[in-house]
């Protein structure tokens, strides 16, 4: 399933790309044809065209033409079994999503039930500059739509930059500023957060240790991300980053506003990918025209992508092609350079299966991996994150939040795997988490506390 | 108090729940899924339930304590009835699902029976019912305090384990007898099912009397666990069968050209 990737924008730094689902599948391999180059076109126009894609790499593998041309004939020649594959691959893709999701949520809500600072007011974030201390209801209503505008415009601002950059090729302004962005996070942002956590345990920590800690878990992660690496380890430290930026976004923004920004930026998001003339597809746009990947932003990868390239040696240079449909509109720092470096990912991992996979078989089974850009982990984080920080110590907000996020997700991939375009993966999950977390905290709860208080089972 | 009543009431209540998701529902991508949307829709019939609840109690008087504790078993009962209406809608829609998966698939059969969907359904119900009955009271156990200083019973959490634990499996049960009386249309089944959920909730009314409560509730989940046994499809025969360890008999065919026994796919 290809899926355009949506990149969040996120307020001030971190964006993160909040994106709709996109799975990647191995590339189609081109068969037994031309240059590299040619086979990177094909393979692009296959990508575009691919829908539902199990089936499409093996089937491939099988055709023996791979001209532009000949990638839509085959396409539609294996519709059904394309359905087929989608259906049951769709439940582990699901699977593949709902683990990193899930993960990214329990080191939140695990921060915020026990770490005080991120549930402390200290301030707002300049692109918040209204406050909320207003005695009125109105004021307080109106302060929080005000921060939203400023708040959404900012984000439209930088993705609308971001496509200019993209589209004037300005690829080295914007690895810089992938690269600082995430410099900030894995080492600033870790700092503050090992900082207080030492904090709340009274664990005394040395400098050199300190340094030594932060240094190695930086770099680590600064190469991981954008170069080479597990994996896992990969998932990992894209996983803690957006619990990072969550954490960041829960403690600054204040908390009407940040409903408010939540529901807003769902909007947006649909809006964005879906319609014509949005920043994200147009940006995609461009890069069909140019028929390059688009650049690689913020993405979670879960799973190995194989280039069925035991045809041809250099057609396993093509891993990071299928990956590029991300779109890396916002030009937020932080986040763009682990996509960036997710692609190189790909890159990398494509050379590993040198050994010739020869089996049709063997290639039906093969990894697909699913992405989800970093800003939706961090926008749903944000949102289990603030029910739990401010749901009157209400575990049960936070889990029904949790379970509408998953439902909502599965939902998308639902429509993705029907509609096989791309979706912006926030609107459906954000609407079921609002709603139930303002049902569950102001319904729900005073009637389980009233059968609890009286232990009285339903 | 501490980390020991925590642990304890949690592996009381949620024991046999997580042994269950570990190993059956956790492998397979499908069942997961059935798991977390039967947690949605028991979520939703709680959300209407508190909703109806919630409105009842706002329009009647609140210095009232008996109409408040009649308000309080009505919530209660609509809650069950909710509860058991969403369980059939769930059984509606994965009544669906089962259809599509199984035109979709290569086999003509879809990858997860009706039998499997009841029981994992029925088991999401029990664990996000349970879930939302005692978290808040685990959360409370870990923090310093006394229990029942002002009267009330001193084993509150550790009932309210057994209470939980009870419930989750009741619930598994249920969804197994629910399930396949709408499939086989016995609606005397299902009015069963609905009359031992509304006793199961009314006997927890009886709740500081811990023996007339507790004791009754075991009763009933033993007999209904019996119940979903023979209706799952399970007898006596098989229990032997499945303790001796028989091997199932090879029918296998052996291949002519090689006369050696096919290799497994």
């Amino acid at each position: 399933m290809i899926t355009f990737m949506n990149n969040s924008d996120s307020e001030e730094e971190p964006c993160n790309e909040r994106t709709s689902l996109m799975s990647a599948e191995s590339p189609p391999v081109p068969s037994y044809q031309d240059g590299p180059q040619a086979s990177e076109a094909g393979e692009v126009q296959g990508h575009r065209k691919r829908r539902a894609g199990s089936s499409r790499s093996p089937n491939n593998v099988t055709d023996g033409d791979v001209s532009d041309s000949g990638v839509p004939v085959r396409e539609s020649a294996l519709e059904n079994e394309e359905e087929e594959l989608t259906l049951k691959y769709g439940a582990k893709h699901v699977i593949m999503l709902f683990v990193p999701v899930t993960l990214c949520m329990i080191v939140v809500v695990a921060t915020i039930k026990s770490v005080r600072f991120y549930t402390e007011k200290n301030g707002q974030l300049i692109y918040t500059p209204f406050t909320e201390d207003t005695p009125s209801v109105g004021q307080r209503l109106l302060n929080s739509v005000l921060n939203t505008i400023i708040m959404i415009s900012v984000i439209v601002v930088m993705t609308v930059f971001l496509v200019l950059l993209y589209k004037y090729r300005c690829y080295k302004f914007i690895h810089g500023w992938l690269i600082l962005s995430s410099l900030m996070l894995l080492f600033l942002f870790t700092y503050i957060y090992l900082g207080e956590v030492l904090k709340t345990y009274n664990v005394a920590m040395d400098y050199p240790t300190l340094f030594l800690v932060i240094w190695n878990f930086g770099a680590v992660g600064m190469i991981c991300i954008h170069w080479k690496g597990p994996l896992q380890l990969q998932q990992a430290y894209l996983i803690m980053i957006s619990a990072l930026m969550a954490l960041v976004f829960i403690k600054y923004l204040p908390e009407w506003s940040a409903w408010v920004i939540l529901g807003a930026i769902s909007i947006y998001d649909l809006m964005a990918v879906l319609c014509p003339k949005g920043p994200l597809r147009m940006l995609v746009e461009t890069a069909q025209e140019r028929n390059e990947p688009i650049f690689p932003a913020l993405i979670y990868s879960s799973a190995m992508i194989w280039t069925v390239g035991m045809a041809k040696p250099d057609t396993a240079a093509r891993g990071p092609s299928q990956q590029m449909w991300d779109a890396a509109e916002d030009g937020r720092e932080d986040h763009r350079s682990p996509s960036h470096a997710d692609s190189q990912m790909s890159e990398t991992r494509s050379p590993v299966p040198s050994r010739p996979i020869t089996s049709f078989e063997e290639l039906e089974e093969e990894e697909r991996g699913v992405k989800l850009g970093l800003g939706d982990f961090i926008f749903y984080s944000v949102l289990v994150g603030k029910a739990a920080a401010t749901a009157s110590g209400d575990w049960n907000t936070t889990l029904a939040c949790f379970v509408a996020i998953l439902i909502g997700l599965c939902l998308t991939l639902l429509l993705l795997a029907v509609f096989k375009k791309a979706l912006p993966a926030l609107p459906i999950s954000i609407t079921f988490g609002l709603v139930f977390y303002f049902s569950t905290d102001n319904l729900v709860r005073p009637f389980m506390d009233t059968l609890a208080s009286h232990q009285l089972y339903i | 108090m501490g980390a020991a009543v925590f642990f304890g009431c949690a592996g009381i209540a949620f024991g046999p729940a997580f042994a269950l998701v570990l190993f059956t529902v956790a492998a397979e991508p499908l069942r997961v899924i059935v798991l977390v949307a039967g947690a949605f829709f028991w979520l939703v019939s709680l959300l209407l339930a508190s909703l109806i609840w919630f409105v009842s109690v706002h329009l009647s008087d609140r210095e009232d304590a008996k109409l408040q504790y009649g308000l309080l078993i009505f919530g209660a009962a609509v809650s069950v009835l909710l509860q058991e209406a969403f369980r059939f809608a769930y059984f509606k829609l994965l009544k669906k699902a089962d259809e599509g998966l199984a035109m979709i698939s290569e086999d003509g059969r879809s990858p997860i029976s009706l039998r499997q969907m009841a029981y994992v359904s029925g088991l999401s119900f029990g664990i996000i019912s349970g879930v939302f009955s005692v978290i808040n009271i685990l959360a409370d156990s870990i923090g310093p305090g006394i229990v029942g200083i002002h009267g009330d019973s001193p084993y509150y959490f550790i009932t309210s384990a057994f209470l939980t634990m009870a419930l989750v499996l009741l619930h598994t049960f249920w969804g197994v007898i629910f399930f396949d009386a709408c499939e086989k249309r016995r609606y005397w089944c299902l009015g069963l099912v609905v009359a031992s959920h509304l006793l199961t909730s009314g006997l927890t009314f009886l709740n500081p009397r811990y023996e007339a409560s507790l004791v009754p509730i075991f009763i009933i989940t033993l007999c209904t666990g019996l119940w979903a046994f023979v209706t799952a499809g399970g007898s006596f025969h098989n229990i032997l069968k499945c303790l001796s360890c028989k091997q199932e008999d090879d029918s296998r065919v052996m291949m002519y050209s090689a006369l050696q026994v096919p290799f497994e796919d």
